[in-house]
């Protein structure tokens, strides 16, 4: 047990926690045969089914695995009540920020952000200024990543409200569970998770342009070669509802219609997993072949909604990820139930200097990066690493941010040399429409390297079904 | 449904129905190989097939001479051929998995296992195990694909462009392997052998038994042909095709697709009053290429109105 770590499964003395009990004794009671041959029929099944994403900068086409571990994160009931009400309050407030300052900027006015931190933001839509959406939501799904740290207290990683992806995995990986071992659900009380499809689109739904009674929703894709393309068909076929590209999309009089074999049909709501700049080669990307050309200015004369809004981004970008325990004291008068990560901005003289200084211990991220893709863990890099690191952000400081190395929490995983903890996230997805609904639990990532606090999929993690147990 | 959706279940099943009859045409010129002939009449079976692909060029590039393992490597397992089986399962499966959503899990990972399993046998391995075993894999595997289409998919336009597809390309595969065999019997020796290439050909069509169900007597060369192409009751038949696809466009007609349907009312018309002597005044290969050109022209029309529209 490595003290400076919070391990989900034991406490500080090694002594088994009480929600993991159940488990446990289930586990120890396990031939080691049963559970290769059990782990072996879960990659089988995965490939099968074709639950796999494509690597960018590898060999076309590659497609890998997400490997799965069969050892679930255990949330107890009263913390994700905890969570939940901490979700729901900061996605309620990240909703009404983006509302301000696309009409009163409030905020700004009050002097409780820097203005030109939020208008010179590359996020920043200016087109999206003074246009009214559908119920006033822009970011109707959210993902976002919480991390425990060495004493048990959860922060929050980032927002993401862009396209936030991994949703299939969640529920691919607690199908794969029931299926293969059925009898941990007679057990244990875990609170069922696959109804979020349902969820999903009568939320999308709810969010239709003024006066459509019964919306025709659709997913847009930017296709099969995008690394999360199995998500995109997943959902599609869960809600039932089209799977289109941009080439199955035009726009006339303002409003957007599919081509179909029975001829135009005309679609309401957009559930676009494709990002602001690649939607309208008219008003954005002009070399994108992606997008539906006249979809900005069906989307700007209410026509059409699109989830998550254009010009949802500047609320997750780095640069303003620290003002958003601000903008809850700001825009609901309450204090922050979960907490933001100290975070050095580097674009201050100050932080800067500091951050220089202490590179071998922070985390330092590009401000607009994603996926893991450019960013130095301090403590796991060379110091050519670094040196190299360094170069790059006196090249352009105000492109960073760093944060401290965060003691992240592990669990107990399946590992080539038996079980190991190893270090892990969650995230949770947030649905707002006319109300915020969410299913318990989220994705658990887990960095499957040893010693590894990268948990995205891009760079070796894995994932593990999430149980919140109902008391 | 999506245009694009349709267009990608159609090509899904014209690839599948491709493989298929690849491995029946390849089947039936292997089991012919081994009546008694001349290397050289041989070596002219195989370069048949090449030419029914016309594949003669892509072929001569990569290998020096025409026989039965240079054909069967280039048509089986050559990725760079993109006629060869290997590739025809590369297309149906891409094509399948750009719209998977659109179709039943079952479904899909049929497509998929198809796919998986085809990548993990090399030219050699399909050799030492029997080139016929590998054939009978690959009609097993298609046989599983159609099942599970007609037993898991709802009655809607998917399924409807699905059948289109393969009925469109079974229609072609049909009367391309029946043209080339007839031709090579034809020009053949004569002799008993006969019998057994005839035999070959039935068989490659699954239509050996029901040949000696329906004429109860010695098998002519033209009650085979009148079987293959006006028996509606054979499910492989010109006739029975030109059913199908006249009875799939009724289902998925559009404001557009009138000279469509027309056109494949009249080939099936063609078919269902034709009688077996009016074929051959007009010649067989003659009647067979110009059957041809109209499944083309059906093809190209139903792109146009349904699957690819301006």
């Amino acid at each position: 047990m490595n003290a400076d770590f919070y391990n989900e499964m034991y406490d500080a003395d090694g002594t088994l926690r009480p929600h993991y009990r159940v488990f446990a004794d289930w586990l120890a009671a396990m031939p080691p045969e049963r559970r290769v041959r059990k782990q072996a029929e879960a990659d089988t099944a995965f490939h099968r089914v074709g639950i796999t994403f494509a690597v960018y900068g590898e060999k076309s086409g590659t497609e890998r695995l997400i490997p799965f571990d069969i050892i679930p994160r255990i949330v107890p009931a009263a913390e994700w009540a905890m969570l939940e009400a901490g979700l729901r309050q900061r996605v309620k407030a990240l909703n009404a920020f983006l509302h301000d300052i696309y009409h009163d900027q409030e905020i700004l006015s009050a002097g409780r952000m820097p203005a030109e931190q939020v208008l010179n933001n590359a996020q920043f839509r200016r087109e999206m200024v003074g246009v009214d959406v559908a119920s006033g939501i822009y970011a109707h799904i959210a993902g976002v990543d919480l991390v425990r740290a060495g004493a048990g207290e959860t922060y929050v990683l980032e927002d993401n409200l862009r396209v936030p992806s991994g949703v299939s995995y969640l529920l691919e990986d607690r199908k794969m569970m029931m299926r293969l071992f059925p009898e941990l659900f007679s057990r244990h009380l875990i609170a069922p998770v696959q109804h979020y499809p349902d969820m999903l689109l009568e939320n999308l739904r709810t969010v239709a342009p003024t006066g459509v009674v019964d919306p025709t929703v659709v997913v847009l894709t930017p296709g099969a070669y995008n690394s999360a393309y199995f998500e995109h068909t997943f959902l599609a076929q869960q809600m039932g509802i089209e799977l289109v590209e941009g080439r199955d999309l035009f726009v006339k009089n303002e409003t957007v219609f599919m081509r179909t074999t029975q001829g135009p049909q005309r679609v309401d709501v957009i559930y676009r997993r494709l990002d602001d700049d690649f939607l309208d080669p008219l008003a954005f990307n002009k070399e994108s072949m992606l997008g539906v050309p006249g979809l900005l200015a069906a989307y700007r004369a209410g026509q059409v909604t699109l989830a998550n809004a254009i010009g949802a981004g500047v609320a997750d970008d780095k640069s303003i990820y620290p003002y958003v325990p601000e903008m809850i004291r700001f825009y609901l008068g309450e204090e922050p139930t979960l907490h933001n990560v100290p975070t050095w901005m580097l674009r201050k003289p100050d932080d800067l200097k500091y951050v220089l200084a202490h590179l071998p211990e922070l985390v330092v991220k590009e401000v607009h990066g994603a996926g893991g893709y450019g960013m130095l863990v301090g403590p796991a890099s060379t110091s050519a690493e670094i040196e190299d690191f360094r170069a790059r952000i006196l090249a352009a400081p105000e492109k960073y941010i760093a944060q401290p190395t965060l003691a992240l929490s592990n669990c107990p995983t399946f590992v080539d040399s038996g079980v190991a903890p190893r270090h892990l996230d969650l995230r949770p997805f947030v649905l707002s429409g006319k109300s915020i609904s969410m299913v318990p639990g989220g994705l658990t990532r887990v960095a499957l390297r040893e010693g590894s606090l990268v948990v995205n999929s891009s760079q070796g993690g894995g994932t593990k079904d999430t149980w919140v147990l109902e008391n | 449904m999506l245009s694009r959706t349709a267009d990608h279940l159609y090509w899904m099943a014209r690839y599948t129905e491709r493989t298929e009859n690849l491995a029946r045409l390849l089947d039936v010129s292997y089991q012919m190989s081994m009546v008694p002939q001349s290397v050289a009449a041989q070596n002219e079976n195989w370069r048949a097939i090449l030419a029914l692909n016309s594949l003669e060029t892509a072929f001569a590039e990569v290998y020096r001479e025409v026989n039965v393992e240079n054909v069967l490597r280039f048509m089986v397992a050559d990725a760079a051929n993109p006629s060869s089986i290997y590739s025809c399962v590369r297309a149906a499966r891409e094509n399948a998995h750009a719209v998977r959503g659109a179709m039943t899990a079952e479904m899909w990972e049929s497509v998929n296992a198809t796919w998986i399993e085809l990548r993990q046998q090399d030219f050699e391995q399909i050799v030492a195990r029997g080139v016929s075993e590998f054939f009978d894999w690959v009609k097993l595997r298609s046989a599983v694909i159609r099942g599970v289409t007609f037993g898991t998919m709802l009655r809607d336009d998917t399924l409807h462009f699905i059948r289109l597809g393969g009925l469109l390309e079974r229609a072609d595969n049909t009367a391309r392997i029946l043209d080339m065999q007839y031709h090579i019997l034809r020009n053949g020796d004569e002799g008993a052998s006969d019998f057994y290439r005839w035999g070959a050909l039935l068989r490659s069509l699954s239509a050996f038994q029901v040949y000696r169900k329906v004429y109860r007597d010695a098998i002519t060369p033209g009650r085979v042909a009148e079987l293959l192409i006006l028996r509606g009751d054979l499910p492989r038949s010109l006739h029975a095709c030109a059913d199908g696809i006249v009875r799939m466009l009724q289902l998925v007609a559009n404001s557009a697709s009138a000279e469509t349907q027309r056109q494949a009312g009249v080939l099936h018309a063609g078919l269902h009053f034709a009688r077996i002597d009016d074929v051959f005044a007009v010649g067989l290969h003659e009647y067979l290429t110009d059957f041809m050109d109209r499944i083309y022209e059906l093809g190209e029309g139903i792109s146009q109105d349904f699957l690819v529209p301006a």
